[in-house]
């Protein structure tokens, strides 16, 4: 890991949710740094607590959820230094940052753009709210300005006619067009850091190609750091530069992506890899699976959450001790004991 | 326009299980307080395919491009607006199903199954697993309770689950054991064509993989006939002998799995395998080759459906409609310019 002072550094964050029938650990104890302008992807199937944890970022944890611990230190543009995890989440002091100095893009773009109000004026809401970014001696942006910025941002994106674009519903853009009025919604702020959470996943493979290549086409021209988060391990490898493989709200194995995709240590990651089918391998036999499912979350297993379903266990402690994240080779840090045992023999 | 020649037969010795010949299914438009039709959105327009008896037909393509509605029509969930859909019975009748009543079709029902994309939605929540898998067995006249737990303690088994899950609910199962069920229930009634629309795509990686080497298990074991509906290519490569691309509610390509992700000779499935982001950040992929969006079925372009956004389109691709044609053994492409094309495939 490069030694610049990350934006964004996350250690021992825990989410849970009290529900009547029992409490549900979300998140247990999830560590990662984002460096400025790094793309940072976060991998893994449902129920890992990658979406949650972008909102424990945002304090945006909705009940019957909660912040349980660990630290979110965000550094400001002037250097100064903010424990997200310790604000009130309805406070000032989030809400200056929200969507401001941190943006979100949504997984689902239909369902977070409002259906009675213009994405224009939606936009123009959230620009003249946070006016300090665009006016930074204090004044008011006013309604013409903001639209005009607006306009230039669709054409930012890559959508034709700005102009008109901008007096249209949510529901009279199609699916690509719509997710780029999201992306300029959450760049109209000027971000310094982007929650990307599945930006693709509800978008055909044509426009999710577009719409991969403005982001990273957006990142090299503001240098806006992005945690993007998926299931899908093609968009990761193509995108990020740094990975975070997460199962059952912890995180399993994380590193630079070529060490990911070509020097997986974490039997999860391995088997992850493995049991994808490819558009290059032998077709119509039988792919390697992982074997069991995903545990009910009141089902916890102890110890590593994986080694119910693991083909490479280190020994019966695996169902008795967590492994804590530990770095194994530079740069790269697995929850593994097998690796712990190698790194500590070495 | 098409013959069968056209059809890319790989075994055409053996009669096909399902001739699907020109197709349509158009859903109309209407305004007004009479609503009146004032247009008509051709989901499906003039598809024209075949299924040999023990292959598995993949059918790929981006969202409303279709191939949802195909196989509907297939399956008698939707009376096709105009074509054929000639089917080999079990006892050697040639029927076409386009046209059949809902009596005429039941006898048939048994013998063309689906498989739904949706393990959740799919499944009756207040109906144990018996009887969600038992249905099909008590509609299709297997009145004796006890017989019929046999039979689904057979199913269950078949498809790796224990016999004893059939007294849970839906809601005690997780996703990839509620599509197991799905997929015993399709099976229940001994179909020869399974239909399968998106089967694995609404589950994770970890169990996509179980899912889909147990439908390649059933196909060998069973000597089952699919029609593999889904947009995601890698899955739709792994598991069918045969892919055919539709674009705007049209086949533009069907061939060989191999070949056409090894070389594809239209420039839409090039364009759609470029774009698949493949897992390994050695091999940059996921290019932009294609601008501008899917135009609407309501209203399609002139010529060719694709001309607006392809790269090669000239004059002849705007004013004429290219035929879907032979371009190699088994290999059919609808495109004026197939033979001069150097197109590239899945890196």
């Amino acid at each position: 890991m490069t030694p610049a002072a990350p934006i964004l550094s996350v250690r021992d964050l825990r989410v849970v949710f009290d529900l009547d029938e029992g409490q549900v650990r979300a998140v247990d104890g999830v560590s990662f740094d984002v460096q400025p302008g790094q793309i940072v992807g976060i991998v893994g199937e449902s129920g890992c607590g990658k979406s949650v944890t972008m909102k424990a970022l945002l304090q945006l944890v909705d009940e019957p959820g909660r912040l349980a611990g660990g630290s979110i230190a965000y550094r400001r543009a002037n250097g100064t230094i903010l424990d997200i995890a310790s604000l009130d989440p309805r406070g000032r002091e989030i809400r200056q940052i929200r969507g401001a100095e941190i943006a979100l893009i949504p997984q689902e773009p239909m369902a977070s753009f409002s259906p009675v109000h213009t994405v224009g004026d939606q936009i123009v809401e959230a620009l003249q709210l946070h006016a300090r970014q665009w006016r930074p001696d204090g004044g008011r942006l006013s309604r013409a300005d903001a639209r005009s910025i607006v306009v230039d941002l669709f054409r930012d994106v890559g959508i034709s006619m700005p102009e008109q674009r901008v007096d249209a519903y949510s529901w009279q853009l199609s699916g690509g067009l719509r997710q780029r009025a999201m992306i300029a919604m959450a760049l109209s702020c000027k971000p310094r850091l982007l929650i990307a959470d599945e930006p693709t996943t509800a978008i055909d493979v044509t426009t999710q190609a577009q719409v991969l290549a403005l982001l990273r086409e957006l990142q090299r021209k503001y240098g806006t750091a992005i945690i993007f988060i998926t299931h899908d391990l093609g968009v990761i490898a193509q995108m990020a530069s740094e990975v975070v493989v997460m199962y059952l709200g912890r995180v399993m194995e994380q590193g630079p992506v070529d060490s990911i995709f070509h020097a997986a240590r974490h039997p999860y990651t391995r088997a992850l890899l493995r049991s994808m089918p490819s558009l290059r391998g032998t077709t119509r036999v039988a792919l390697p699976t992982i074997a069991g499912s995903l545990p009910h979350p009141f089902n916890r297993p102890a110890g590593c959450p994986f080694n119910p379903r693991c083909e490479e266990r280190a020994g019966p402690r695996c169902a008795t001790h967590v492994p804590e994240l530990r770095e194994v080779v530079a740069g790269q840090a697995a929850s593994c004991f097998l690796h712990h045992d190698a790194a500590e023999a070495s | 326009m098409t013959t069968g020649a056209a059809m890319g037969e790989a075994r055409a010795a053996s009669p096909a299980l399902l001739r699907v010949r020109n197709l349509r299914k158009f859903f109309p438009i209407s305004k007004g307080i009479f609503r009146r039709t004032v247009g008509h959105v051709r989901a499906v327009d003039d598809v024209s395919f075949d299924i040999q008896e023990g292959e598995a037909l993949g059918l790929v393509g981006e969202s409303g491009c279709g191939k949802t509605t195909t196989s509907r029509c297939i399956l008698r969930a939707m009376t096709p607006t105009a074509g054929e859909m000639l089917y080999r019975t079990r006892d050697g009748r040639d029927v076409d199903l386009a046209p059949l009543s809902r009596r005429d079709l039941r006898p048939l029902r048994a013998e063309i199954q689906m498989i739904f994309q949706d393990p959740f939605g799919s499944l009756n929540p207040r109906m144990t697993l018996f009887d969600n898998v038992g249905e099909p067995l008590l509609v299709n006249g297997m009145r004796n309770r006890s017989e019929r737990m046999d039979r689904v303690a057979e199913l269950l088994r078949l498809v790796g689950l224990r016999a004893e899950f059939m007294h849970r609910f839906p809601h005690a199962v997780s996703g990839g054991q509620r599509q197991r069920i799905g997929i015993a229930r399709a099976l229940s009634t001994n179909p020869r064509l399974v239909v399968a629309d998106e089967p694995v795509s609404a589950l994770d990686v970890s169990v996509q993989a179980q899912v889909l080497n147990l439908l390649l298990e059933l196909q060998q074991r069973l000597g089952l006939t699919f029609l593999f509906v889904a947009h995601d290519l890698s899955v739709v490569r792994h598991i069918s002998d045969r892919v055919a691309v539709m674009y705007v509610g049209q086949i533009v390509e069907l061939a060989p799995t191999s070949s056409l992700f090894a070389r594809p000779r239209h420039p839409y499935t090039s364009a759609l395998l470029k774009a698949v982001p493949v897992a390994d950040p050695r091999v940059p992929t996921g290019d932009v080759l294609l601008k501008g969006e899917v135009p609407s079925p309501a209203n399609p372009p002139s010529g060719c459906y694709f001309h607006p956004r392809c790269p090669f389109a000239d004059e002849r691709c705007r004013r004429e409609t290219p035929p879907l044609r032979d371009i190699a053994p088994g290999h059919v492409v609808r495109c004026h310019h197939a033979e001069r094309l150097e197109l590239a495939g899945a890196a």
